[in-house]
């Protein structure tokens, strides 16, 4: 267990590294000096200042020199300054960093209240008008995009039920309900994509875990329903849905770069868009760089949950 | 390996030559009746894209400040948006945009992908080794974000849109390419190949990469549709194609949002475009890769 632990927690290590370098290079990929980007907007710019920024950025000194420095601020938590805002990085993102989790949570949470149940259902009742219907919702789900669904969403309460939401941020010890539904419908548009994916793979594990031998015994000795697709069938197929969960979860952030836009939520999704409009690149850096530590410590935990889910892995069996 | 296996499958093969290109046309839309109605589907908007010129009944580009936010009528279709441009004509013309950069950036990354799969999964090794953990950090990234980052740091042309929408695809189609290749290798008539001496570049690419045919199509077909859904994102967000080409994106970006309350088809009918199109792409993904790949269900 410990290898198989210590292994993982290594290849995560390696895996951040080769992100940090991507990353790294890919911005400077970007037309032009950030300097000049800075001071585009200005007109005259006083070249001396223009020098000054550019030391202050480290600019000046050779490339490897630049990441070296760059990866011995993210490991002591210094994550740079804002040039939009003219202050640390970190005051702009802490405040946002609760929005964020709480919205990507509840999204998750409704992507698999919804996607397991109807996965189960789905491929308990196997090629039926039920297995068909969820089908298609599901694949509707996977092909709105979440920011129009989200869209659509706002005009229905605002046309249909004369409620308008709130385009200010509600904080929950102000007005807990305000706050919850200012969360609900965000979380509604992006879990429905989730929840499809989940549903899919709960579907097709469900499918493959259902035609072996002990399902049709606990069939035979007279077991109920209920009793065979949840406590024999879901307990064996649940494997491949906690991986995708996981990786769901990492990837939800993608999802709300546009949601939190949408709903104007001020989140660390959308300053990162944001940052990219503004070019505020030392702040786009280390903002994906972050989101990067984020999807690879989800991957970690699902790793982990694994082992702990899946005896058979912990000693390294394949 | 052995001859059981190879059996059904080279019937199969004979069979579907015999039947010819019509007659498996027929045959899928018997087997597969909504797969079918998903690629009539496609055809459509195809046929919409190429003929946008005939089916436009205004310039897409062309402003008109007398019939800003007009209702749809007989003369605007669809209505018009806050700057009186014409919805019906510019979701025409958008269509061309946004599938060209669909299908564009969809082959430019399985392309891509399918040849360091097939590469990678023949010789195999410490370049194997090297290359699916450089993939690993490529598909660490969420789609959305790596292709954000890739957009902004090109800038904004169509061609650099391409390249940031084709990049994620790349570490995904090579799993898939390879894995299959990985199956290829140890087939017989590889070793036959070998026994003839000809090459290790012939064997990848005049034996392996034909047989990677059949999960190429089934990995493009499902790849289209997250393309055209990146493609709209990174248009609402300002990132996208630029103007003044229409793309469906585009069409819904923030301003649409700030006038969606006046005049909700300004939100309505692009976002229809596009769920469509997805909506049809996943449907015949899911049949052509029942067809043609079984074991893949579910993937």
């Amino acid at each position: 267990m410990y290898i198989y632990l210590l292994q993982r927690v290594v290849t995560a290590f390696l895996t951040l590294f080769g992100m940090s370098v991507v990353i790294f290079v890919l911005l400077r990929l970007a037309p032009g000096n950030i300097v000049d980007i800075l001071f585009s907007s200005a007109g005259f710019v006083n070249p001396a200042a223009k020098e000054e920024i550019a030391r202050e950025l480290g600019l000046d000194q050779p490339i490897p020199v630049q990441y070296g420095r760059w990866l011995r601020d993210i490991a002591r938590g210094e994550l740079g300054k804002s040039y939009r805002y003219d202050i640390p990085a970190w005051q702009v993102i802490k405040p946002r960093i609760p929005v964020t989790v709480e919205l990507a949570l509840f999204a998750l949470l409704i992507a698999v209240l919804l996607g397991v149940p109807i996965g189960v259902l789905s491929a308990a009742r196997q090629d039926t008008a039920t297995d068909y219907l969820l089908r298609t919702l599901s694949l509707a789900g996977l092909s709105m995009p979440s920011f129009w669904l989200g869209m659509v969403i706002i005009l229905v309460l605002i046309s249909w039920l004369g409620w308008i939401p709130s385009m200010t941020y509600i904080s929950p010890f102000e007005d807990f309900k305000a706050h919850f539904l200012q969360f609900l419908f965000p979380a509604l548009a992006v879990g429905y994509r989730s929840s499809a994916l989940i549903m899919r793979i709960t579907r097709s594990s469900m499918l493959d875990v259902l035609r072996e031998d002990y399902i049709r015994t606990a069939w035979a000795k007279g077991q109920r329903e209920w009793i065979v697709v949840f406590g024999h069938a879901l307990t064996n197929a649940i494997l491949p849905v906690v991986t995708v969960i996981g990786i769901e979860f990492a990837f939800m952030i993608g999802g709300l770069v546009v949601t939190e836009t949408v709903f104007n939520l001020p989140g660390v999704a959308r300053y990162l868009v944001d940052a990219i409009l503004w070019r505020d690149y030392p702040v786009v850096q280390n903002l994906v760089m972050f989101i990067a530590i984020v999807v690879v410590l989800a991957n970690l935990t699902v790793d982990l949950l694994y082992g702990w889910l899946d005896p058979r892995i912990r000693y390294g069996v394949r | 390996m052995n001859v059981e296996t190879a059996g059904p499958s080279l019937d199969a093969a004979a069979s579907f030559h015999r039947r010819g290109p019509a007659g498996n046309f027929f045959l899928f839309c018997r087997e597969k009746p909504l797969g079918a109605l998903a690629a009539v589907l496609l055809l459509v908007m195809v046929l919409a894209a190429a003929f946008a010129e005939t089916l436009a009944t205004h310039d897409p580009i062309r402003t008109d400040h007398e019939h800003t936010l007009a209702r749809p009528d007989r003369t605007h279709r669809f209505g018009t948006d806050n700057l009186g441009r014409d919805i019906y004509s510019r979701i025409m013309y958008g269509a061309r945009v946004s599938l060209a950069v669909g299908i564009a950036s969809t082959l430019l990354g399985a392309v891509f992908g399918g040849l360091i799969g097939v590469i990678s999964g023949y010789f195999g090794g410490w370049l194997d080794l090297m290359t699916q953990r450089i993939m690993d950090i490529l598909q660490g990234l969420p789609l959305l974000i790596l292709a954000l980052v890739m957009a902004a740091a090109l800038g904004p042309s169509i061609e650099n849109v391409i390249v940031a929408i084709s990049v994620p695809i790349i570490p995904r189609a090579q799993r898939v390419i390879r894995a299959s290749v990985l199956a290829i290798r140890e087939f017989v008539y590889i070793e036959a190949a070998r026994a003839l001496g000809v090459g290790h570049l012939g064997i990848a690419f005049r034996h392996v990469l034909p047989n990677t045919v059949g999960p190429f199509i089934v990995l493009s077909t499902a790849q289209f549709g997250s393309a055209i859904l990146v493609e709209a994102a990174l248009s609402f967000l300002g990132l996208g194609v630029p103007e003044p080409y229409p793309s469906w994106g585009r069409m819904l970006s923030i301003s649409a949002a700030e006038f969606a309350q006046k005049a909700p088809w300004m939100v309505l009918f692009p976002g229809t475009a596009i769920s469509l199109v997805v909506f049809a792409s996943n449907l015949l993904g899911d049949a052509v890769r029942d067809k043609l790949d079984p074991r893949l269900r579910g993937v």
